[in-house]
């Protein structure tokens, strides 16, 4: 292992998250605020409870996934492609470093910022809400597993765009209709039953759904249903970048 | 010849792009433990092409290359900590400051943060005043000397210059030269690329001709220069010359457009043209007043050999 290049990669990476501080962190404090004042103050004040938990609360998990989910494939799209663009991913691609490097440095620095992300959530939230955390463990799990599947969800997507439009409609067109629909926001058991059916297609149901447990103990569906299918998602993304890395895909000509 | 004497051993490598278009045709090529290699060649000839493949940029189909003996793909972490690479395109992350960059090309290349050595590269490329400016902040002959820093930051055996000139000023000219000098005092060898012909004149000890994907000739710069160097032997004459009289038809001479001047081109090594001409002159009754030789450029050797090879 060349765990200098790791690092490296690491460090440089987390630094563009120091140099947009501002952007990196007080964004999602006003973006968390702004759905507690709309969808809290505005729809809680009709719906009050679900399954026993104030609707504030409820939406907590469901916000913190949403940005993890967008912050993950944005920053590891970002991260993977501007190089590709500016052309200064020839010295990566020079340099005496495994594919397997590549993807620690990039995935674990997009996976890392998206977690600090979400711990701010987190904490912005508690200013509004009471918040527990019935399984702190499990909530780790989710969090850590979710971030590393949909960084490498965004890494493939970096390295698949080749211009900014593509860069930019991945995230637009699947990822956020994906977790606004994942709900985020209402338990999927408010819905028509052929709704609740059609709903179960979408991954994000069982992440928002196992995170939400993790602190509510309440879920849409079981939580090692929810891990087993987070696992698998992992799994295929792990696949699709091996592939990509076997056949220089988009990187090497 | 041991194989440690060739740094680089390059075996039939052709390298057919994803469209089709075959920019390198079977090339073979030993670079030397130690030397400056220029490789020359006009624009699109594979100069980038064959650089990128040897430094694991480029995927490599067809041919093998030899990095110390070690196959650069499957012992590719060996092979690669070996070499530093300057980039023909001014690429690099624009939002970071200088030092922090070099900084990453080191780790990235396994090698553990060593302050005062990347301070000491700085400091030679005259970047160290402009180590916490950001890449964005400088001019393109200060990011030239940054991919530079990046390049030796991971104090590598070999280093590639592609185009290392191009659209620089005459001030980083100098000081590249100077780093490339030190460089090989240190045992480094050079590899550069350049269509700028005099450069390869002035700095390398070997030069290889490329042109659209075939290396046409690898020689020492001395001896290429001594074999294809040609001669120009200018005459004044004393009194014009309306036409260039039939008996001088058979030298390789031109009647300069006011007629005042012949311009007699030979070969270096051909030593008997030049009196046989000046007895002929004088036979012929035509007087001058003075002569003067030149010797021609790399550029003309370059000219002649690419079509040369055209016919
Ligand atoms: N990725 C690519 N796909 C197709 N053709 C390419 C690619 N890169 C370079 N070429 C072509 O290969 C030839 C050699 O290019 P290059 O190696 O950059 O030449 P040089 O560096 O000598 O100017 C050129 O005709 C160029 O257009
Ligand atoms: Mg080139």
């Amino acid at each position: 292992m060349n765990y200098p290049a790791i690092k490296a990669i690491y460090i440089f990476e987390m630094s563009r998250m120091r140099r947009t501080l501002f952007q990196s962190i007080v964004s999602p404090v006003i973006s968390t605020t702004l759905y507690f004042v709309v969808f809290g103050a505005a729809i809680g004040s009709r719906i009050t409870e679900i399954d026993g938990v104030s609707y504030g609360s409820f939406i907590v998990p469901g916000l913190i996934m949403l940005s993890i989910l967008t912050e993950s494939v944005s920053n590891a799209s970002f991260g993977i492609y501007f190089p590709k663009f500016s052309g200064s991913i020839y010295e990566v691609l020079s340099a005496p470093i495994s594919y397997v490097e590549i993807t620690l440095g990039y995935v674990g620095a997009a996976a890392s910022k998206s977690i600090i992300v979400g711990a701010i959530i987190l904490l912005t939230a508690n200013l509004f809400v009471p918040i527990q955390i019935a399984h702190p463990f499990w909530m780790l799990l989710f969090l850590v597993l979710t971030a590393l599947s949909f960084s490498l969800l965004g890494f493939i997507l970096g390295i698949w765009a080749d211009n900014w439009e593509k860069l930019a409609i991945a995230p637009t067109l699947i990822i956020t209709p994906l977790a606004f629909l994942g709900g985020s926001f209402y338990s999927i058991s408010m819905l028509p039953p052929f709704w609740q059916k059609i709903t179960l297609l979408n991954p994000v149901v069982y992440l928002i759904s196992g995170f939400r447990w993790s602190f509510y103990e309440n879920a849409d569906v079981s939580v090692y249903i929810s891990i087993s299918m987070i696992g698998v998602f992992l799994m295929i993304c792990l696949i699709l970048i091996w592939l990509i890395f076997k056949t220089g895909y988009r990187l090497r000509v | 010849m041991t194989p440690s004497e060739n740094i680089i051993q390059i075996k039939n490598l052709s390298k057919n792009y994803q469209d089709g278009f075959r920019a390198l045709n079977s090339v073979n090529l030993d670079i030397r433990k130690g030397e400056i290699f220029a490789l020359l060649g006009p624009n699109g000839a594979g100069k980038t092409t064959l650089i990128n493949m040897i430094c694991g940029i480029v995927n490599i189909q067809e041919g093998e290359v030899k990095i110390s003996d070690l196959h650069n793909i499957k012992d590719y972490r060996k092979t690669r900590a070996l070499i530093g690479l300057v980039p023909q395109e001014l690429t690099s992350e624009t939002f970071e400051t200088v030092l922090s960059t070099v900084n990453f090309s080191r780790g990235l290349f396994g090698k553990k943060d060593n302050p005062p050595f990347v301070e000491k590269i700085l400091r030679s490329l005259s970047l160290w005043d402009k180590k916490d400016n950001t890449i964005l902040t400088l001019s393109g002959g200060m990011k030239r000397r940054v991919l530079i820093a990046k390049a030796l930051a991971h104090e590598p055996k070999i280093i590639f210059l592609d185009e290392p000139t191009a659209g620089v000023d005459v001030e980083l000219r100098q000081d590249m030269w100077e780093v490339v000098r030190q460089l090989k005092d240190d045992g480094v060898t050079i590899i550069l690329t350049t269509h700028y012909i005099e450069e390869a004149e002035q700095i390398a000890d070997r030069i290889g001709i490329i042109n659209q994907g075939e290396l046409i000739l690898v020689k020492e710069k001395d001896d290429l220069m001594l074999e294809l160097g040609k001669k120009h032997l200018q005459i004044n004459l004393t009194e014009p010359l309306k036409q260039l009289p039939l008996e001088l038809m058979d030298f390789q001479i031109e009647l300069s457009p006011n007629g005042k001047q012949l311009i007699y081109t030979y070969e270096k090594i051909d030593n008997t043209g030049v009196s046989l001409l000046l007895e002929l002159l004088s036979s012929l009754q035509i007087k001058y007043s003075d002569i003067d030789t030149k010797e021609s450029s790399l550029e003309e050797i370059f000219v002649d050999l690419v079509n040369r090879e055209r016919l």
